[in-house]
This record gives structure tokens, sequence and C-alpha cells, in this order.
């Protein structure tokens, strides 16, 4: 083996000790590989916001008639609509909304189908169902709206047919989806998540166990060594960035050929995001714990500062734009906002540059700021 | 014995509270996550930047434009002159989507056809694109309705009449926000349990209490009581921002709220005793703690609904107390629950509870 002198030695001497310690706690790569893994999982198959079906109450006040007969089996036959009970009155059906048994109420009117409306079709066009939602959940609210609407909407259509009367519709919009054509919530959570798993790594891991050691007074230990101030921070940084690269390997080779998710830009700029990405969340680590020099605070200040934002205020699931301003202002320094932006891109459209480089800069640029703070503060504790 | 158990118990609060650090983890935090995360979990949309490409030169396409600038969801419009514009300001996210009005839009309406809409949007804000499509939907669907008259031509009808119970305005806040109250009691119970009697037994001061007099019971007893009584303040101060911050309508009992409240924190600081009794160092309690809390959050119903889940997820959350006590506290809030809505979810939340005390005291007996 070559032999190596001065600084790459005590370089390697370091990096050495250092990735003894990540072998020899199982906790550390429990946190490295099964967490994330786990992560992933629940992520990219449990997290959905796609609603496949909503639990729907029927009430037909009269159901003796053909036409509210012919409404009820749309419903019944909708694959969006799942119809748990079908009751007389509202009063019937109304302590399932409250008990959350169903995410609506269909009400179909006594006079819906009376004999004038069967006879006129100016009358018949006046028919009307109520429909109330269970507003404590907007998102299912929503969606449970919109798939009664379409059932109604196409029973209608038919009705009118039946009546001889095809209405032309004045205009029609047809929606189509770039990048995702399916919409499927997985081609973006899992991608976006690849920015928690290595916030959990770099800034997680590395603060509790740059911590530890100023706990114990090993940290001083190694200052008494001819060890230099930069050589210790790169030193603690090498095991822990290959760690979260490794991780980030095969989090990619997991969501392409076990998750199906589509891979449409290159591996050099996700390495290239990555990379940057990483050494901001190490930056962040250690400076935690250079303030902090204790596990507990700095657990609980990685997970406010560095693990809730990565997940709430990166754009990940909650859309920025619709923030308040003062909020939108702090999501600026964080780096995981350009990771996801980054991410999501790379993955879903390709190497759009003109995208990647703002934002690939701007966690470059956070990362020198953190870096610097991080050897100002090692420092002036020394002196 | 008791007066021991008490000794014990006061001890254990001015540890908590002599603490400034801890006492700020404990009681400020909590509040500025309540204040940050309720105004970040929103999956509303608006202030949408949206492109416009109108290649119809005719009246109905200016008066679509006119409607969809108008629309307050639409804070910055983009007009767009040719396709090959389009591209680029999707790619880079300039906006969200573009609508494309056809040429022939204004003609086809006024010959008794369809004009026809394009609406182009980005997938990789997949539910801020279903959610515009139903903003421009509605516009198309109302400029229709408007305009019909004036051509002659019969309105398509559309007669549900839609009334959203417990939440008019489907403010997303309301959603929110109890669910975040739950979150953070979970991470409380935990920290105060698990990760200071980690400490603790690092810093072997936990050796010290099992040479007292005290029997393991007592001892665990010991650390459940300040960490409920944590829980319960923490609980109470966010409570109080919801509403006077917030102003998320309370319409359920009191009452009920509490006991929810006590029984969730045994169950949750059950967890954290059980993950202190499996594990020697602060690093493996914090690994634990992540282990539980983030599937515990994320299968809970806190931002996506569990019907939304695949049904073996949805099995496995019925292990998870954070569900039910989400379920019970966005019951209480909006939909002033009765108790026999309450008891489903309540006692899996006793079972819990009682499941994971009488495991970490079992395990401490052994392991110890």
């Amino acid at each position: 083996m070559k032999k190596l002198t001065g600084s790459a030695q005590r370089l390697r001497a370091l990096v050495y000790k250092e990735s003894l310690q990540i072998i020899r706690d199982p906790s550390s790569i429990l946190i490295a590989f099964v967490l994330p893994i786990i992560l992933l999982i629940i992520f990219g198959l449990g997290l959905s916001l796609d609603t496949s079906t909503v639990r729907v109450a029927l009430v037909a006040e009269q159901s003796d008639n053909q036409m509210t007969q012919s409404l009820l089996a749309s419903f019944y036959n909708s694959s969006y609509i799942d119809v748990v009970t079908q009751t007389q009155t509202m009063n019937q059906a109304e302590p399932l909304l409250v008990g959350a048994k169903v995410n609506a109420i269909v009400d179909i009117p006594s006079n819906f189908a009376s004999r004038e409306k069967l006879a006129d079709i100016n009358k018949f066009k006046n028919a009307e169902i109520f429909v109330k939602t269970d507003g404590s959940d907007p998102n299912i609210a929503n969606f449970a709206a919109n798939y009664i609407k379409a059932v109604w909407g196409v029973w209608m259509q038919q009705q009118m047919l039946n009546f001889k009367e095809a209405v032309v519709p004045i205009t029609n919009m047809i929606p189509r989806y770039w990048y995702n054509e399916e919409l499927k919530s997985r081609n973006f959570i899992f991608p976006g998540s690849f920015a928690i798993i290595l916030v959990i790594i770099g800034a997680l891991l590395t603060a509790l166990v740059v911590a530890r050691e100023w706990e114990r007074g090993t940290m001083e230990a190694l200052f008494a060594t001819p060890v230099r101030l930069g050589e210790l921070i790169v030193g603690k940084l090498i095991p822990y960035f290959c760690l979260g690269m490794g991780t980030i390997t095969v989090c990619t080779i997991l969501a392409i050929y076990v998750f199906d998710v589509p891979f449409r830009g290159s591996l050099f700029a996700l390495y290239l995001a990555s990379t940057l990405y990483m050494l901001s969340s190490l930056s962040l680590g250690l400076l935690i714990s250079t303030i902090t020099k204790d596990q507990f605070v700095a657990s609980q200040m990685t997970t406010m500062i560095a693990f809730l934002p990565s997940m709430l205020l990166s754009g990940f699931v909650f859309e920025i734009s619709s923030m308040p301003k003062w909020l939108q202002i702090i999501t600026y320094v964080i780096p995981a906002r350009y990771f996801v932006t980054c991410i999501k891109t790379i993955f879903m459209v390709g190497d759009v540059w003109a995208l990647l480089l703002p934002n690939i800069l701007c966690i470059a640029v956070i990362t020198a700021l953190l870096l610097g703070a991080t050897l100002a503060k090692t420092q002036k504790r020394l002196m | 014995m008791w007066h021991r158990v008490w000794a014990l118990i006061v001890k254990e609060i001015q540890m908590l509270w002599q603490d400034k650090r801890t006492r700020s983890v404990l009681l400020i935090t909590p509040l500025i996550q309540l204040i940050i995360f309720a105004n970040a979990a929103t999956l509303a949309v608006d202030h949408i930047s949206l492109g416009i490409y109108n290649k119809d030169n005719g009246k109905y396409g200016y008066e679509m434009v006119q409607r969809v600038a108008g629309s307050k969801y639409f804070s910055n419009i983009i007009f767009i002159n040719k396709q090959s514009q389009i591209k680029p300001l999707m790619d880079r996210q300039k906006v969200y989507g573009v609508l494309v009005i056809d040429s022939t839009f204004s003609k086809n309406i006024l010959n008794k056809g369809t004009g026809q809409l394009q609406l182009l949007l980005d997938g990789r804000r997949a539910n801020a694109a279903q959610i515009i499509t139903g903003y421009i939907s509605d516009i198309s669907d109302q400029f229709s309705q408007n305009i019909a008259p004036e051509l002659n031509r019969k309105r398509q009808s559309s007669s549900v009449i839609i009334r959203n119970q417990f939440n008019p305005n489907l403010e997303f806040k309301w959603f929110t926000i109890p669910a975040i109250l739950g979150t953070l009691l979970a991470l409380t119970g935990i920290i105060v349990t698990a990760l200071a009697v980690a400490r603790e037994r690092e810093m072997g001061t936990f050796d010290q209490l099992l040479v007292s007099p005290l029997t393991m019971t007592n001892i665990l007893f010991g650390k459940t009581v300040p960490a409920l009584l944590v829980g319960l303040l923490q609980g109470t101060l966010m409570f109080v921002c919801s509403i006077w911050m917030f102003s998320v309508p309370f319409t359920g009992s009191l009452v009920m709220f509490y006991l929810a409240i006590f029984i969730y924190l045994l169950a949750v600081i059950g967890v954290g005793l059980f993950i202190s009794s499996l594990v020697k160092t602060q690093q493996q309690a914090i690994l634990g703690a992540f282990l539980f809390v983030v599937p515990a959050v994320s299968t809970s119903g806190f931002a996506t609904s569990i019907q939304n889940m695949p049904v073996w997820l949805q099995d496995a959350s019925l292990i998870n107390p954070t569900r039910y006590f989400l379920a019970i506290v966005r019951g209480i809030f909006l939909r002033n629950i009765s108790y026999s809505d309450l008891w489903p979810n309540l006692i899996p939340l006793m079972i819990i509870a009682t499941i994971t005390l009488t495991a970490a005291t079992w395990f401490f007996k052994r392991r110890i």
C-alpha cells in the first residue's frame, strides 16, 4: 500500500475511525438503510391523494317510480361510488355523516319525478338533487362532489336522449396532464421523499454523532491531536456522505425497477443535485451539533429546522405558492425546496437545465454559508 | 410507598422544568410548529400563474379569456401567441398550466357546435393540476350557461345542489389543525419518555433509581405521570391557540376532548417507554422514535385520507394510535360527535395503551 503522509494520512485515519463507528452501531445502519426503505414504501405506496372511491348514502324519499329507480341504479353502478346504505329520510342518513361512515349524502327529493316533470321536458330539466358532503375532510368532500356531479351528468344526458332531445354542449374542455398522464401520486411523492431521506441521514445522524463526541469530551481529545480543523470536518463528512449516496443509489434503483417510476433525466443531474443537497444537510447537522453539543437538544433542533421543513415547506406535498407570503419567504432558506424542484423535474421531465441550474446554485450557496458558519463556530470554541 | 412515588414525580417535573432548553422544547416549539405548519399544510391552490394561448380571433374566445383572467384564483396570466412558447414555460415551472382556445372556438359556438378548449397542466404538481381543472371547468360551464340565451341554445342542466356540511367553505386549516395537534402531542409523548429515559441510562442516573427502594412499576409510574401532565398542558395550549388564532370551530364536548387526549397520551407514552426499554443509547432511542413517529403520522390520515390508502396499509394502520386520535379530535372539533361515535375509536386507543404500558413494564423488568 502506498504510504500516505501528512494531511492525507490523518484524514484516512479519521475516515477509517468514523466508518468503524458507523458499522459497529447497528442503529446507524438502520437509520441509513432500513428507515429510508420503510419511508419509501409508506410514502410511495401509501400516501396517495388520488381518491379511488367515495362512500355515499342515498336518500330516496320516494323510490316507487322508474325515474328515481334509474338514477339510483346509476349511483349503484358507478365504480367511483360506494353506496353504503339507502334510506328514506335525511334524518336517517345524517348520523352516518356525523360518524364519518359516509363522505356524502345524496338526497333525491320526493317531488323529483312528479307527473308534470315526466311529461314536460322543460320542467324535467329543472329537476334537482341535493348533496351534503362531509366538509371536515375537504379533499374527499371535493372528490365526492365531483363524482356525484359526473354520475348525474351522464344520467341526465341519457334521459335527454330518451326525450329525443340531445343537447350539444356549447363548450368542451379537455384537460391533458403533461409529464404524468395518469396523475399518479407515486410519481412525484417517490422522488420527493429523497429530500426527506437525505435530511435524516445527513442532518439527523451527523448531528447526533457529533453531539455525542462533544457530550463525551472525545471532541476535545481530537483537538489535542495534530489533526487540523478542516481535516476533522472533512473526515466527519466523508463517511456519512458515502452513506447518503449509497442510500440514494438504492432508492433510485428501487424507484425505477420495483415501483415503475419514470426516470426521464440523466444520472449526472441526479447525482449532481443529490451531492450538493447531501452536503447542505451534512453541514446543517454539523452546525447544529456544534452549537448545541447535546444529543437531546440536537435531535429536537434537527427535527424542527431540518426534518419537518423538508417535509412540509419544500413543496413535497403542499404547494409553496398557496402559503402566506411570510411563510414563502422562509422557504427560500430551506435547501429541500430547491432539491424537491430538481428531483421531481429530473425524474418526471428530464434535464431542464434552465430550471435545474438556478436551483442547484441556491443549494450550493446555502451549503457554503452553513460550512462557513460551522468553521467559525468551532474555531471560536477552541480559543 | 406512595410518598416515594410522589417524590419521584416531583423530582421528574422539577427536572423537566429547570432546564430552560427542555422547557422551551416542550412548550414554545409546539406552538411555533402549530403556527407554521397550520399555514403550510394546505392542499388548496391559489395565486396560480396560468398561460393562455388564444388561437381564436372571435368574440367568444376573447370573452373566455376575460373570464379566466378575472377569476380570483389566477393572479398571474401569461399570454402566449406561439405553440413553441408553451413547452419552455411548462418545463421551467413558470406556469401551472396553459389554456389553449381552439381557432374554431367562436365559429363553432355560433354554428350550433361545440367550442373546444384544451387545458395543459403540469403533472409534477398533480394535486394542484386537478384543482385547476376544476376551476377552469367551472368557468367554462358558467360561460356556456350565460351565453346560451343569446344564442337561443338549450342549456346543459346541472342541478346538483351541493352543501358542505361542518365546513361550508372547505377551509383546509380546519382539517389540518386538529391533526397537527395530535401529531405534536405524539412527538412530545415520545420525547419526554423514550429520549429522556435513554439519556438517563446513558448518564447512569437511571441505575441510581434502580438501586432505590422503588419498584420498577413505581419508577415507570413516576415517568408516566409527568409526561402525561406535560402532554395535557401542551394540548391545552395548542387547543386555545387553534380556537383563538385560527378560529377553528369547536362544536363538541370538552370532557370528551380531554378524555381522548388522556387516553391517547397514555398510548403514546406506552410506546415511548417501550422504545426506551429496548434501547441503550440516545441515538438508538431517536431511531426508535423516528421508526414510530414517521409511519404513525403518515398513515394517520394527517394530510391524505386513510380511505385512499391501499387495503394492506389501512389494515396496518389499525395498530396506529394517532389514526384513532385524529379521527376523534376532528370529530369533536367539527362534527360534534356523540359518545356512540366516540367509542369505536376510543376503545382501540385504550387497548393500545394497555398493551404498550404492560409490555414496557414487562420488558423493563426482564432487561434490567
